[in-house]
């Protein structure tokens, strides 16, 4: 199971970084699509196949989908091309970099310590759903609450 | 309330109904016709491809009159007139470019020999495009097509070898004319 | 690892081989079919009553030109015809046949589905996107619109199953039929998962991504060749793939109806499976020739307005009762 752990967790990074350094937005959003499905793949390798599959559909099968519809509806061509390579100098990656640099750190301390327990609770989605109806019902509540806000001011915009 | 939710349930209704009725026709016989196994029927006088066939006697029928070629309304017919030593008409060559030819049969109405005649054959596909230009002897049959019994030099007034004027069937013999006195 | 059980070898391949040799063949099969119900004969030429004529159309399909348009954005060009098939193919290792047979047996199975169904939108999507042609992206529009909504209900249709079985993994949703259809608790959700599935599938009537009267050829406009032949081989994956699903999820799975058993329970199991699914694709064919696409508004008001509510009340109900019955 550790080799597809940190098979996919490459392979996250590294179409991580490929999303931040296209100039062109739907290969971007391509690359984004495959580090999705590589995090799928390492919640799975976790033990949390619900999870897994979830990322798959919330993230990869419908936001991603929206985003490519959005990037449909623009007709960005050349000029937006353009315009991102000019803003992609290096100079700008300086700042960001050194803050980021020492999250990476941390995080990869705090894999070494929990190297032990990275295996083996079997989450499924009977789990999921007692703890989200148990414990969590009222950040379950707040979070619907905040969709029907969401609803309600998506279909005031959409009439005429 | 219940009328729009009639006219919803007639909606689906009809879809059902649409879907039973095209389900039904599995059960039907098919209307196709397995062309090239089986060949349609066509009548005596369909006008398809075009041929040149000769008199009772085994002669050309064509005279090299042009008619034809006038009368076609896509100029895809070419020919030349030739005389042979009895004095007959013959093309020296007779051209039809079928790959414009469009079928219309007015090269057989116009041709007053019987000479041009379209037959019920229309599979004339080629491969080579200057295949689809046929000569003379491509079209030329040794039967009389249609028309059996028409000789056209047999009722024509024009002398030939064999035959010399006032010969003709129906025809009277020429009158002298300096004994044409009143 | 060549014994007859769940993700064996042998297991794989058969599938695999039966799968694609039945993609192919269903292209025949709804070829003759719609000629039968337009009263014609459908490719008959090929082969014993036109067995072959997929393998014609592959063949041509090969030889064509594969050619990419200098306007395309030759990266998603590519990649979105690989898609569709690789999703659907994926799918498939989640049905259950029968006993002992199929892929994976996940407890996570429908879910897995849905995923990969919700992946599937891509291919259209970035087919439309990456020919830069009007009528391909309007094709790939319509595409992602048709499906983000209808996978809304092919999921929550479903739930009412997941309910009724206690389980995600369809070959226990398939155990828990043996006695009794989910067709007859949860007829609502089973013709809301039928229309979502032909919507999802984008098979008609729901063909509007390609609506050939009105954009061509939709997303796959500008593709040629075996390009094209990917498109049109996973959309044929994805229509059996359907017809294998709504058996195993409403109509038993393998368990053969009136205890009309025979045999060893394996070959009993994959004829009434390949039986159902027959008639499910028998179905969707009679589908296409009978009736008429819809407008996209009117797909979309349908969808929301219509079959929203729909699912939504089946699973409540479905939930209530179960909830009632259990206390």
């Amino acid at each position: 199971m550790s080799v597809f752990f940190y098979g996919s967790a490459i392979i996250a990074i590294l179409a991580t970084l490929m999303v931040i350094t296209r100039t062109n937005i739907v290969h971007a959003l391509l690359y984004f699509i495959v580090s999705l499905l590589a995090i799928a793949v390492i919640f799975y390798t976790l033990g949390a196949p619900f999870a897994a599959a979830l990322e798959v559909i919330v993230y990869a099968g419908a936001i991603m989908v929206m985003f490519l519809f959005v990037v449909m509806m623009l007709n960005l061509g050349q000029v937006t091309q353009d315009q991102e390579k000019a803003w992609l100098v290096p100079s700008i990656w300086i700042g960001p970099s050194i803050m980021a640099v020492p999250l990476l750190i941390e995080v990869l301390y705090a894999i070494n310590l929990q190297q032990e327990q990275m295996a083996h609770t079997v989450i499924g989605a009977k789990e999921v759903g007692a703890s989200l109806f148990g414990p969590y019902v009222l950040a379950v509540e707040l979070a619907s609450m905040l969709l029907l806000a969401g609803l309600v001011g998506a279909f005031h915009l959409a009439r005429k | 309330m219940l009328k729009g939710l009639l006219h919803q349930l007639n909606i689906y209704w009809s879809q059902i109904v649409s879907l039973y009725l095209v389900f039904m026709h599995l059960f039907h016989k098919a209307d196709t016709v397995e062309y090239p196994d089986v060949k349609p029927f066509t009548f005596p006088r369909w006008r398809g491809r075009i041929i040149l066939t000769r008199d009772p006697d085994g002669e050309e029928r064509c005279v090299a009159c042009n008619l034809c070629a006038v009368a076609c309304p896509v100029d895809c017919i070419a020919l030349q007139k030739t005389e042979d030593e009895e004095g007959r008409w013959y093309p020296e060559f007779f051209r039809i470019n079928f790959s414009r030819c469009i079928m219309c049969g007015f090269c057989e109405e116009a041709c007053p020999t019987h000479a041009i005649q379209l037959t019920p054959d229309f599979e004339m596909a080629e491969y080579v495009r200057q295949d689809m230009v046929w000569e003379k002897e491509h079209m030329l049959i040794d039967g009389t097509g249609k028309y059996h019994d028409y000789n056209f030099y047999k009722v024509a007034g024009k002398a030939i070898g064999g035959k010399g004027k006032g010969e003709a069937l129906d025809e009277l013999p020429p009158t002298d004319r300096r004994s044409l006195m009143p | 690892m060549f014994s007859f059980q769940v993700g064996s070898l042998l297991n794989i391949a058969l599938i695999l081989g039966t799968v694609l040799g039945a993609a192919a063949l269903l292209i025949w099969v709804e070829r003759r079919l719609l000629g039968f119900f337009n009263d014609r004969l459908g490719p008959n030429r090929v082969g014993p009553f036109g067995i072959l004529q997929s393998v014609a159309d592959v063949i041509k399909l090969i030889t064509k030109e594969d050619w990419i348009p200098p306007f395309a954005d030759k990266l998603p060009f590519v990649v979105a015809p690989i898609i569709l098939p690789i999703v659907m193919l994926l799918s498939f290792a989640m049905i259950p046949f029968a006993p002992g047979v199929g892929i994976i047996d996940m407890n996570i199975g429908l879910l897995f589905v849905m995923a990969m169904a919700g992946l599937a939108a891509y291919s259209a999507m970035l087919g439309g996107l990456a020919s830069n042609n009007k009528f391909a992206l309007l094709g790939g529009l319509r595409a992602a619109g048709q499906m983000i909504s209808y996978e809304v209900f092919l999921g929550i249709s479903l739930l009412g199953v997941v309910i009724l079985s206690d389980s995600f993994s369809l070959r226990g949703i398939v155990e828990a039929q043996s006695d009794g259809w989910y067709v007859f608790p949860q007829f609502i959700g089973f013709m809301v998962f039928m229309v979502a599935a032909l919507a999802e599938s984008h098979r008609w009537p729901f063909d509007l991504p390609e609506g050939e009267a009105e954009i061509i050829s939709g997303f796959n406009t500008e593709y040629s060749g075996m390009k094209f032949g990917l498109f049109f081989v996973g959309e044929y994956i994805g229509m059996l793939f359907m017809a294998c699903l709504i058996p195993v999820l409403f109509f038993g799975g393998w368990h053969a109806p009136f205890g009309l058993e025979f045999g060893n329970e394996i070959i009993s199991g994959l004829f009434w499976m390949a039986a159902k699914t027959s008639v499910f694709i028998g179905f969707f064919v009679l589908v296409r020739a009978a009736l008429a696409r819809p407008r996209y508004d009117q797909l979309m008001s349908y969808g929301w307005l219509v079959m929203l509510p729909l699912s939504l009340l089946n699973l409540l109900i479905t939930g209530a009762i179960v909830l009632m019955q259990g206390s």
